[in-house]
């Protein structure tokens, strides 16, 4: 088992970080991560980012939202304490349902939204006390860094790779 | 490239307006109130698809969108079908207004006459025969006005690569959205909700439009995975797919929000006046398709069409645009049915032919303006940005 060292490249703009991935992915050297101030456009299928499971964890939250609004209104609504609001049929849900959309709806959203931000916040470690993964301070403001995985076969290579593609530091 | 319209296009529309003919003679000799409402549905239907194609194309050019530049020959041929929708509506009204529209009835509005209604005579000021004429004359007649404008400069674009005709299709969206946000709510109001002359829905212009949007979209997807088929439009490709797809998805939706609000508020509120609009809905054996127009507008798109890979797939997106082209013709004729031949209503030859006639109609004229230009603009600003679209 080769020993695995990580090398970290601080790029001065985006095209030069895009054109080293490139190469890097020709050679099917592995990128371990890419930090950068913006979102660089096609960068996630050079340096194998899988898809996001965002939108399953989505809808299996807003299915969460609303199973537990309708239980909520059936509890309180035709189980505990049955109301009589306006004449309308108040003995089934089905019969009452259009009136129950609105809540129902109001609650997908909610546990969607809000529990999509934390899933998000939890996978990006970005939660409050967490201190930030950033392997240099200043890819936050105007530079683009990039970490990738050497052996001490390959690092030679990669060291050439990042130089004549434009990295301003390699380290 | 240009399209060319192939004999098989030509006899398909010239066999489907032939069952159209017939299913129309037809119509009017067994159940000409039937026929007339049919005509009426059809119609308002492929009115909406066409004034939705140049709706689309302004909205592009007003927010000077960039994606769409590779497919608005589309939208904007779609919109060549409006001269034909007025003429028929003209007939229509003409010939058969007195029997669709209650209020066209002059004895409403006599304080004299045992048919007096007081309710009716209060809306005489909007509700008569003169004005609504002009405002018929005054809707088409500056949707085919500015239908017209946005194709001249969009073909004069093709020929000379200068900007202004980009910059006057702005100044013309600017104005036509202006005048589609007006129109589009009192035609809806004059054409669908004058047919229930007491019922008013303050939500009706908007539920329109949103039927309107997604049907035209529905059409735009249609056309478009038709030409990629026959090797047209090859420019256009899965992230162009994606966004109409995202259109057609997030509008299904829209419109099963106005839909929803519209029933729930008179479903809870219960106000006899109000609430005969859907009593008329749920009698006469309409309640199997008031139910399935939810289902089949709302659940069908929402589920094949809410994945990501689903919107960028040709099969499933024309899967999802075929349902809704029918759903959305289904909520159009449970918007006049009901309230105009009651339980005389059916789902037959008649309905099925005339539609066919009507989508032969609009198949032959589309095809043909589709192929007076190019497919694909030449020199239009965003189309360097269009053709590199990636979402």
């Amino acid at each position: 088992m080769a020993n695995f060292k990580l090398v970290l490249a601080i790029f001065d703009d985006e095209q030069p970080l895009l054109a080293a991935a490139r190469r890097l992915k020709e050679k099917h050297i592995k990128v371990k991560d890419v930090f950068s101030p913006f979102p660089i456009h096609g960068i996630d299928g050079l340096i194998g980012v899988p898809r996001t499971r965002l939108a399953i964890c989505a809808f299996i939250y807003g299915a969460t939202g609303m199973s537990l609004a309708l239980l909520m209104m059936w509890y309180m609504m035709l189980h505990d304490w049955q109301i009589n609001i306006g004449g309308k049929p108040n003995f089934a849900l089905y019969q009452n349902l259009p009136a129950f959309i609105p809540v129902t709806f109001e609650s997908t959203v909610l546990c969607a939204a809000h529990l999509m931000f934390w899933t998000y916040a939890f996978r990006s470690k970005l939660l409050p006390g967490v201190v930030a993964a950033t392997p240099d301070p200043r890819v936050t403001d105007n530079k683009f860094a990039m970490q990738v995985w050497a052996t001490d076969q390959t690092e030679g290579e990669i060291q050439t790779i990042l130089k004549e593609t434009g990295a301003s530091e390699i380290r | 490239m240009k399209y060319t319209v192939t004999k098989n296009n030509k006899m398909i529309a010239i066999i489907m307006m032939a069952v159209g003919v017939l299913a129309i003679a037809y119509g009017f000799m067994t159940n000409p109130n039937r026929q007339w409402a049919n005509l009426l549905v059809d119609n308002f239907y492929f009115m909406a698809i066409a004034l939705c194609g140049t709706f689309f194309v302004a909205v592009q050019y007003m927010a000077q969108a960039g994606w769409s530049a590779v497919v608005k020959r589309v939208p904007e041929a779609m919109g060549q079908f409006l001269p034909v929708s007025a003429v028929v509506m003209f007939i229509i009204f003409i010939f058969h207004g007195h029997d669709l529209y209650h209020w066209t009835h002059k004895e409403l509005f006599d304080p004299a006459s045992p048919e007096y209604d007081k309710i009716i005579a209060g809306k005489a000021g909007y509700l008569n025969t003169p004005f609504f004429l002009i405002r018929m004359v005054l809707c088409f007649g500056l949707w085919i006005l500015f239908t017209r404008m946005f194709r001249k400069e969009s073909i004069a674009e093709d020929l000379d690569s200068s900007f202004k005709h980009f910059d006057k299709s702005i100044t013309l969206a600017a104005a036509f959205l202006v005048i589609f946000a007006v129109s589009s709510s009192t035609s809806a109001w004059d054409f669908l909700m004058s047919i229930d002359t007491h019922w008013f829905s303050t939500m009706f212009g908007w539920y329109t439009f949103a039927g309107l949007f997604v049907s035209g979209m529905s059409v735009t997807i249609l056309l478009i995975l038709y030409l990629k088929n026959k090797g047209y439009m090859q420019e256009v490709n899965e992230n162009h797919l994606h966004d109409v797809g995202k259109f057609l998805f997030g509008f299904s939706i829209f419109w099963t929000y106005l839909w929803f609000c519209q029933f729930m508020l008179i479903w809870y509120a219960n106000l006899p006046e109000e609430v005969y609009y859907f009593q008329e809905r749920w009698e006469h054996g309409y309640k199997t398709l008031f139910i399935l127009n939810f289902f089949i507008n709302f659940i069908m798109p929402f589920l094949v069409l809410m994945a990501r890979d689903t919107k960028r797939n040709k099969k499933f997106l024309f899967v999802g645009a075929a349902i809704v082209f029918c759903g959305h013709w289904l909520d159009v004729f449970l918007m006049v049915m009901p309230g105009t031949v009651k339980a005389e209503w059916g789902i037959g030859i008649i309905e099925i032919g005339t539609f066919l006639g009507f989508l032969g109609l609009f198949i032959w004229i589309v095809f043909h303006s589709l192929a007076k230009a190019n497919v694909v603009p030449k020199h239009h600003p965003m189309l360097n940005e269009s053709l590199r679209h990636h979402i």
